[in-house]
């Protein structure tokens, strides 16, 4: 009976054509995401000290191109992505098991790997087909089978897995962020209070024999976020020279092309990491509070398409898709202000670097096709 | 209100009772508790971004001004502009120490990840000794890492090159041209003009100039009295800078403040000829009795100056400072010595001002006086029978100052000498210079030990304790001729602005009565110009005037009875028991202008060494300055 529902569901829309899906596409989300790149531009243009063939021109181009992307996937049916999750899953999994065993170290880390001229990062890819993978899963999850705990175990490993082989890269940074992104989805999905709670106690219990296991120069990142002041000169370096680049920007900012920090190279890493920082110090609080803003609007605009949405499908993948684009925002912002230790999380969309801005865009091309398909009657709860 | 059923914990739907409705409120359940849930992480997405903002607000705005000063430093990097030295004149213009460029190769620490690496690299272009390196390593971690420190400087054109070809495997070096101090006179008036070198850990007083590489520093002489004046001050180039010390463009400069110059009272062609004239253990100093002004000081052997700018090798250093002959030792202000027959017109002045002699009474001279149970002999074994003051001094009668000596006492001789500047310091313009000993019964007592009447007899005659520089002798003699309080001094202008005391009328008077005075005046020109005057011999002034002296001649060794009596020859005796030859005189004999002293170690006798010296030094003076000395000379020749 139920099979027969859903079939019934599932079919209901085949009459919905191109043209009416392109009339659904959120073009003022577009304008905003186009908002958010022309400000990686502008920043990425003073990086390269005012040659846009360094950095920004590419940038621009690198956003041309997945724009379109974004449009193509926003017009394809979502359950077409809910049923082909596993295999993004699995690729993306495929992919992290090559880099641990084929991967090119970069600082201390096996963390590329090469497809043809591209440089991808698997774990970038990982946080969106994680989201993807659990938001198929617990799609048809009713709020009975949540509470059940052998029906989490699966989704549990899921997410285990690729944290693990994250971590042993070793990439602390973003295998925490895949792993919150994971705690994400299981409570939206709805696992119950108390065992988030649980599991939370557990985590601290553990973070002594965690801290045990990093490597020396995680444990230099932790120890130098706790006091900078104590290395000015090695670990130290970055944060510091961040926080006097941002600090001495002040409310309005040194001007456009004239930030000293950035442009006499004591700002490390100006084009990718500390890209926020460039803008904070060239243009000011105002600058980066308008910066900031921005990207708000895409986690308000994830949160509106979640909201709204008619299918628990796509209300996850929405809201887990704006977990992660805040994720990677707040844990850049905080490093580079100095409110966390630093890891190599770039700012998507602004800094330079293609894997994040693919992954991200790839993200948001699902987002706008959940947005496109949004009343969609697409599957009940069940036991 | 959808609101309040949205916050709300609903109860569990029925599924088991599976139906259309069922389905609907089960969904609905899920719905709503995926609304609630996903508010709330809005909810703390939005908390996570106003801690952004207030982190921004906190940096950007609380401590914006700190950190902008931070970001400012950072970019910003002083250095020091090194001024040229003040240069040295004599009295004619002529340089007597000048500036040099000087091609070196700089290290500025800042600009190079590996100081070893880049030091290894140069030296395979220019050769660095191990010497040099430990220099430049403990130069680098004692100054600021953007001073530069001198890596090697006096560079050949040729060496230049191939590091200029080189720089890029040459972080942190560069290349600068300085100035090194040159000496044109070199021994003639090192002891004068002094040398300079590096300054050395005591030196650095907080002046940042002294932390320039290259920085010299006066070490002896008037390069050191006068170092402060001729330094000037450091200037300083403000320079933007990037992360990796590398100079983006200058963004203020001020200019320092170039050393003065300084002027001497030396003539050079003066001390050259003074200077030709004498050997080794010779020292002379010549005044202008007038004001003080010191025309020539010679003291032989010299050095040459110019070898402390690249640094005195050990061997050098060694042959300085051991043996007999002390080229480092300025003789004039330094050499001490006792002074002979010369100190008896002070034990004469002391009498007649004590009023204990006059200038008539005769002292019977039989060769020797006894007193107590010694026997003090006099210099003629025959004695010089019936003696006047003014004859004791032409002939030098010993015994006529034993006697008068024992009359007056130490303390009056004492207290003369020092009115004519001996035993005194005489702020001469020679960091060092020392003001000797003139002894006393006090001076006696502090050293623990008693003064017999016995010792003054022998001070009466300028032998004894007394530890006497030839300067202070010159000045006696110049004082004798003025009767004025002139101060030797050895500079005549700084920076362009004179030094007062040129004038006579500069100098306060001795307050000495002008008669006794005269007397003096009258015996020592009776020295020199009368048949039996112990400087007879020497009268030939080839036509500049009669000059008036007074010899004297000191023993070092003790006489003894035997010797004495077995006919002492001084010729047999090596060249180190000789006696010293001393001279002083000044002239014209009536119109006093030029003062001069003579000492010659082991000179044997001084009517026969020092006073023909002396003689010659004051005609070739007056043959510098056949006028009267020129009030203020001449073009300054460039260097």
């Amino acid at each position: 009976m139920s099979a027969l529902l859903e079939r019934r569901l599932l079919t209901r829309d085949r009459g919905v054509g191109v043209f009416q899906k392109l009339w659904q596409i959120p073009w003022l989300f577009v304008l905003l995401l186009c908002a958010v790149a022309g400000v990686g531009y502008v920043a990425l243009y003073s990086a390269g000290g005012g040659n846009p063939d360094l950095y920004a021109n590419r940038h621009g181009l690198r956003f041309g191109f997945c724009l379109v992307m974004v449009l193509c996937l926003a017009l394809v049916d979502v359950r077409l992505f809910a049923r082909l999750a596993w295999l993004g899953y699995a690729a993306a999994l495929g992919l992290l098991v090559l880099v641990a065993l084929h991967g090119q170290v970069g600082g201390g880390a096996q963390r590329w790997i090469a497809i043809g001229p591209l440089q991808l990062q698997p774990s970038e890819l990982m946080k969106i087909m994680l989201v993807l993978m659990l938001a198929a899963y617990f799609h048809r999850a009713s709020w009975e089978r949540m509470g059940n705990p052998f029906f989490l175990l699966p989704p549990l490993l899921l997410v285990l897995v690729p944290v693990g082989l994250i971590f042993k890269q070793p990439n602390l940074g973003t295998s925490l962020i895949v792993l919150a992104l994971g705690g994400v989805m299981f409570w939206a999905a709805g696992v119950r209070w108390w065992k988030f709670a649980g599991v939370l106690g557990l985590m601290a219990a553990a973070a002594p024999i965690l801290y045990a296991n990093l490597r020396d120069y995680q444990r230099a990142r932790i120890t130098t976020f706790l006091d900078p002041e104590s290395d000015p000169l090695g670990a130290g370096y970055n944060i510091i020279q961040s926080k006097i680049a941002l600090g001495s920007g002040g409310i309005w900012g040194k001007g456009f092309l004239q930030g000293t920090q950035g442009h006499l190279n004591f700002l490390p890493e100006k084009e990718t990491d500390f890209i926020f920082t460039m803008i904070a110090e060239e243009f000011g609080l105002v600058g980066a509070l308008v910066t900031l803003a921005l990207l708000l609007g895409v986690v308000a605009f994830c949160l509106l398409v979640a909201l709204r949405c008619k299918h628990q499908f796509g209300r996850l993948l929405a809201l887990g898709l704006g977990a992660n684009w805040f994720l990677y925002v707040f844990v850049n912002v905080a490093m580079v202000t100095g409110g966390i230790p630093v890891g190599g999380v770039p700012l998507p969309l602004i800094s330079h670097g293609g894997s994040a801005m693919m992954t991200t865009m790839l993200g948001f091309g699902l987002l706008l096709s959940v947005w496109v398909h949004r009343d969609l009657e697409f599957g009940v709860a069940r036991d | 209100m959808k609101w309040p059923r949205i916050l709300r914990r609903r109860e569990k739907g029925g599924i088991a009772n599976f139906s259309m409705r069922g389905v609907k409120r089960e969904e609905e359940l899920r719905r709503t508790v995926f609304t609630r849930r996903a508010l709330l992480l809005g909810g703390a997405q939005l908390g996570a971004f106003g801690f952004l903002g207030w982190r921004l607000h906190t940096l950007q705005v609380d401590q914006g001004e700190r950190f902008a000063t931070l970001a400012e430093e950072n970019r910003r990097s002083a250095r020091l502009l090194s001024p040229p030295r003040g240069r040295i004149f004599d009295r004619n213009g002529e340089v007597v120490a000048g500036n040099r460029l000087n091609w070196r190769a700089l290290l500025v620490a800042e600009h190079t990840t590996d100081v070893a690496a880049t030091l290894e690299t140069f030296s395979r272009i220019v050769p660095l000794t191990e010497a040099d390196r430990a220099r430049i390593t403990r130069d680098v971690r004692r100054r600021r890492r953007f001073v530069p420190v001198m890596v090697r400087e006096f560079l050949e054109w040729e060496e230049m090159a191939r590091i200029e070809v080189n720089a890029p495997d040459l972080p942190g070096i560069l290349i600068d041209v300085g100035t090194t101090r040159i000496y044109p006179e070199a021994e003639h008036l090192a002891h004068v003009v002094g040398y300079v070198a590096p300054p050395s850990e005591a030196d650095l007083d907080g002046d940042p100039l002294l932390q320039l590489p290259g920085i010299r520093v006066g070490r002896a002489g008037v390069e050191r009295f006068h170092d402060t004046t001729l330094r000037g001050r450091a200037g300083a180039v403000q320079l933007e800078v990037n992360a990796v010390g590398r100079i983006i463009r200058e963004m203020d400069r001020r200019e320092g403040v170039p050393g003065s110059d300084v002027e001497l009272t030396i003539d050079v062609e003066l001390q050259k000829a003074v200077r030709g004239k004498i050997e080794e253990g010779t020292s002379v100093v010549v005044l202008d009795a007038t004001n003080g002004e010191v025309l020539a000081m010679a003291s032989q052997p010299s050095f040459d100056p110019n070898i402390f700018n690249s640094g005195v090798s050990a061997s050098q250093w060694r042959q300085w400072t051991s043996g007999r002959s002390t080229p480092l030792i300025n003789k004039t202000t330094n050499g001490l010595y006792a002074p002979g027959s010369t100190f008896k017109m002070m034990v004469a002045l002391a009498a007649l001002e004590a009023r204990l002699v006059t200038p008539g009474e005769r002292i019977h001279c039989p060769g020797h006086l006894d007193f107590g149970n010694n026997r003090f002999h006099c210099w003629n074994r025959n004695g010089h029978g019936g003696v006047d003051l003014r004859t004791s001094l032409k002939v030098s009668c010993d015994v006529y100052y034993y006697e008068i000596a024992r009359r007056i006492g130490m303390d009056r001789i004492a207290a003369m000498a020092r009115r004519f500047g001996m035993g005194v310091d005489l702020d001469i313009e020679l960091p060092g210079a020392r003001p000797g000993v003139v002894p006393s019964r006090a001076w006696q007592e502090a050293r623990g030990r008693a003064w017999s009447v016995g010792d003054t007899v022998v001070h009466g005659i300028g032998q004894g304790f007394y530890q006497l520089t030839p300067l202070s002798l010159a000045v006696m003699t110049a004082r004798l001729a003025s009767g004025r309080a002139i101060q030797p001094h050895l500079t005549r202008a700084v920076g362009g602005r004179p030094i007062p005391g040129r004038r006579p009328e500069d100098w306060p008077s001795l307050g000495i009565q002008e008669r006794n005075l005269r007397l003096m005046r009258d015996a020592m020109w009776s020295v020199m110009n009368e048949q039996g005057g112990t400087a007879y011999a020497s009268r030939n002034m080839q036509g500049f005037g009669q000059m008036s002296g007074k010899t004297g001649t000191t023993q070092v060794r003790r006489v003894t009875r035997e010797q004495r009596e077995r006919g002492f020859n001084v010729q047999n005796v090596p060249r180190e028991w000789r006696p010293h030859a001393l001279f002083v005189g000044y002239a014209p004999h009536d119109n006093p202008r030029y003062a001069v002293s003579v000492v010659v170690e082991h000179g044997t006798s001084g009517s026969g060494t020092a006073a023909p010296l002396a003689r010659d030094v004051l005609v070739e003076t007056f043959n510098r300055f056949r006028q009267p000395i020129p009030p203020r000379v001449a073009q300054r020749r460039e260097p």
